[in-house]
């Protein structure tokens, strides 16, 4: 007979669910500037404290406060500002697209605006980034046209990517923004073997890439890290946790245990866990990163930690999963409201400008939105129904040739 | 000209390669320093250096990632996956990213890469080293899948799928890396030195994608094979004395119809030889394809001889290996037929 007590199962639970009050009490938010900054080549074994502290900038008063303050001009903030701005104006009318039925399907970035902006800021045009669906700002901030997105999202006759994707499922290649593909972190690697690439080119591209904190349990996480880091690729690779997987909250991927930048220690990578929703601290880092990667230091992990405010996507419901006012209560507010404090409070933004860029962004996106109409939305129009045999190889074989034949286009 | 081996023919292949195009790499499991467990790449980091030629992490899947990674930024790598058994892991790859980055990105981005694998059975490797997977990948649009039956369309067809722009799949019969290999374990093995397709230039030669060989012409039946069932096939043909045409297929993505038609419509019999379990196996699709467009010149019905629907058994390779004794069985009823 054994002594030892009965062993138990653990299933991880969030701590609250629906008609549960929010609580963000387990998470620790250091005081904005209290996290140091170390130089960009330090030593890995020297990093190891960074992927449990919090790189933040913007305080409760939206001051810039501490090492990491990346000094950016207000034209920088401001267009910075306006990317994320007109993300969010954009993401609530193709939301409202999609409920009038005039797309299959879209996803916000709602409260992640900030993670996809400063990092495109940050990242050159040569650069190579590859992103999740929850990353249009990246767009944004390099004034991709929205018509372009919009042709996509209605997969209409100017569809750029030719009535074949899901809407959300950009290629930009003239942006640097490689192609999206449903299935969740397969790209990873890609990003690892791009920037391979360019360091056995001797060239100067860097890649950067995105995955959500669910994705982390992805075996395509484990072997994009495993290679950025045998072959000191110049990569930032990137979890945005914003704490929900759909339904699954970060704990089942393993967030409860420890953080998903200290998943970097095992790599020998260095990991650094930034506030996501402060676009100064989400600047500043991947910047710290590129230029560690430029300067042959081999590649970063960061997590931005942020919250989803809105449902997965247009066919989730949230309120099904989680407190239905949870957002509201994230400690970390919200990136458009700390940014425009941060400028208002440097005196070079004010209210009034803030409610005259906002209808500015509105108006940009109605406009678009309403060409993306009148080319046609989901079902009115289409692009030629010969695009569906092309592209499948560099020239079509005579199954290919045989079977447009039959099908009379 | 020199004579070689399938594997020399195709670190040949690779040699030429590196030489030629700085943007052709290769990497893998144990592909560097030590040339490969089936030495394939033997040499090779040694005279191009190690940034061409080197060591990937045991990872099937992050090999092929980031392979891909490299593909979209201009270059053409070839990778190793030490077994075709293995490949699995880096099916994903494969074919959610590889086979269809083309089509999603509208053209934008593309995935020209080289995916070598030895496979196939005959050595002795059990359940976890004898898979041959192409039906599979001969399924899934957006990729190539190439197969070849001796040393010198091992060069040519390797060369060539480096240089095309779409992901090959290039399976390499391991059985018949050293010599052709007919299936007959009771005599001894030959190897490639006696045999006219180890004649092998030195340089640079390519065979193109998608244009089968008649290794064989004949009149009274096609036998239509691929790899080490080439091999298979003639001596059936041998022992049978039967006037079979054997087409090699040479690759099976592209397919070349044209020549199986043209054969099929002149013997007015088929019969289709795989490794690969039956069901469902390439040889269906070819079967499917010969009775679409053959049907009215056929005599009688197509045989499929194929492996049996079960896992690769260790202990049984020698009554599970497709010999020409099955193939002259098959023959024999489409002539009766």
């Amino acid at each position: 007979m054994s002594n030892w007590p009965p062993l138990r199962f653990h299933v991880p639970v969030p701590a609250v669910r629906p008609g549960d009050s929010p609580d963000f009490s387990h998470i620790v938010v250091p005081p904005a500037g209290s996290t140091r900054r170390p130089d960009v080549l330090a030593a890995e074994p020297d990093l190891r404290d960074m992927p449990y502290g919090l790189v933040r900038v913007l305080d409760d008063e939206g001051g810039a406060v501490g090492p990491w303050d990346p000094g950016l001009s207000p034209s920088e903030l401001l267009r910075g500002l306006r990317a994320m701005m007109l993300t969010r104006a954009f993401d609530s009318r193709m939301f409202q697209s999609h409920r009038q039925g005039k797309s299959s399907f879209y996803m916000t970035s709602t409260g992640e605006e900030a993670v996809g902006a400063a990092t495109s800021m940050v990242l050159g045009r040569d650069d190579m980034c590859f992103p999740t669906y929850r990353m249009v700002s990246y767009l944004m901030a390099r004034d991709y046209p929205l018509l372009d997105l919009i042709n996509q999202i209605f997969s209409n006759a100017d569809d750029p990517l030719k009535g074949r994707q899901l809407p959300i499922l950009y290629s930009a290649r003239k942006y640097g923004f490689y192609s999206l593909s449903g299935n969740v972190g397969s790209r990873f690697g890609h990003a690892v073997g791009w920037a391979m690439a360019s360091a056995y080119k001797g060239d100067h591209k860097i890649a950067i890439s995105f995955i959500g904190e669910g994705t982390t349990a992805e075996g395509d996480f484990h072997e994009a890290l495993t290679f950025a880091s045998v072959y000191r690729a110049p990569v930032i690779l990137c979890v945005t946790n914003n704490q929900w997987a759909i339904s699954s909250f970060q704990g089942i991927a393993g967030g409860n245990e420890t953080t998903f930048a200290a998943r970097a220690i095992g790599y020998g990578l260095p990991g650094l866990r930034v506030d996501g929703n402060d676009f100064l601290a989400v600047h500043a880092a991947t910047r710290w990163a590129a230029d560690r990667a430029r300067s042959n230091g081999g590649a970063t992990l960061i997590e931005f930690f942020t919250y989803r405010v809105a449902g997965h996507s247009t066919s989730d419901d949230p309120t099904r999963y989680r407190p239905a006012d949870e957002a509201a209560h994230w400690p970390l507010g919200d990136p458009v409201d700390r940014l425009k404090t941060h400028l208002i409070g440097l005196g070079d933004w004010s209210d009034a400008q803030h409610e005259e860029l906002e209808a500015a962004v509105r108006q940009a996106v109605r406009a678009a939105a309403k060409s993306g109409e009148a080319v046609g939305t989901l079902g009115q129009s289409k692009p030629d129904t010969s695009e569906i045999f092309e592209d499948v190889y560099k020239e079509a074989d005579w199954r290919i040739v045989e079977q447009r034949r039959e099908m009379g286009c | 000209m020199a004579t070689m081996n399938m594997v020399r023919a195709i670190n040949s292949a690779l040699d030429v390669m590196l030489g030629r195009d700085p943007d052709v790499l290769i990497f893998g499991e144990d592909v560097g320093y030590f040339g490969g467990v089936f030495r394939v790449t033997d040499g090779l980091a040694e005279r191009h250096g190690v940034a061409r030629c080197f060591d990937a992490p045991i990872s099937e899947g992050g090999i092929v990632a980031t392979a891909i990674g490299m593909g979209a930024y201009g270059l053409r790598p070839v990778v190793e996956i030490q077994f075709a058994d293995y490949i699995l892991p880096a099916y994903d790859q494969l074919v959610s990213e590889a086979a269809r980055l083309r089509y999603r990105s509208g053209g934008e981005f593309w995935a020209p890469i080289t995916v070598r694998s030895p496979y196939g059975g005959g050595i002795f490797g059990g359940q976890t080293h004898s898979s041959s997977p192409e039906a599979i990948f001969a399924h899934v649009s957006g990729l190539k899948t190439v197969i070849p039956s001796n040393p010198y369309d091992a060069k040519g067809l390797l060369i060539a799928a480096i240089e095309d722009d779409d992901p090959v799949i290039f399976l390499e019969p391991k059985r018949i890396y050293n010599g052709p290999f007919d299936g007959r374990f009771d005599r001894p093995v030959s190897n490639w030195a006696q045999h006219p397709a180890s004649e092998v230039p030195e340089g640079y030669y390519t065979v193109p994608l998608g244009k089968a060989a008649i290794a064989r012409h004949g009149a009274a039946v096609t036998v239509l094979a691929y790899g080490t069932m080439v091999h298979v096939a003639l001596s059936a043909v041998e022992e049978s004395g039967i006037d079979a045409e054997v087409i090699d297929l040479r690759s099976i993505v592209p397919l070349d119809l044209d020549s199986i038609l043209q054969s099929v419509r002149k013997t007015r019999r088929c019969v289709i030889v795989h490794e690969a379990s039956r069901f469902a196996g390439f040889g269906a699709e070819l079967s499917a394809l010969v009775q679409e467009r053959c049907f009215y010149h056929l005599e009688a019905p197509i045989e499929r001889v194929a492996g049996w629907d079960t896992p690769y058994p260790h202990a049984f390779e020698r009554d599970y290996f497709l010999g020409p004794d099955r193939v002259v069985v098959a023959m024999q009823r489409t002539l009766k037929g």
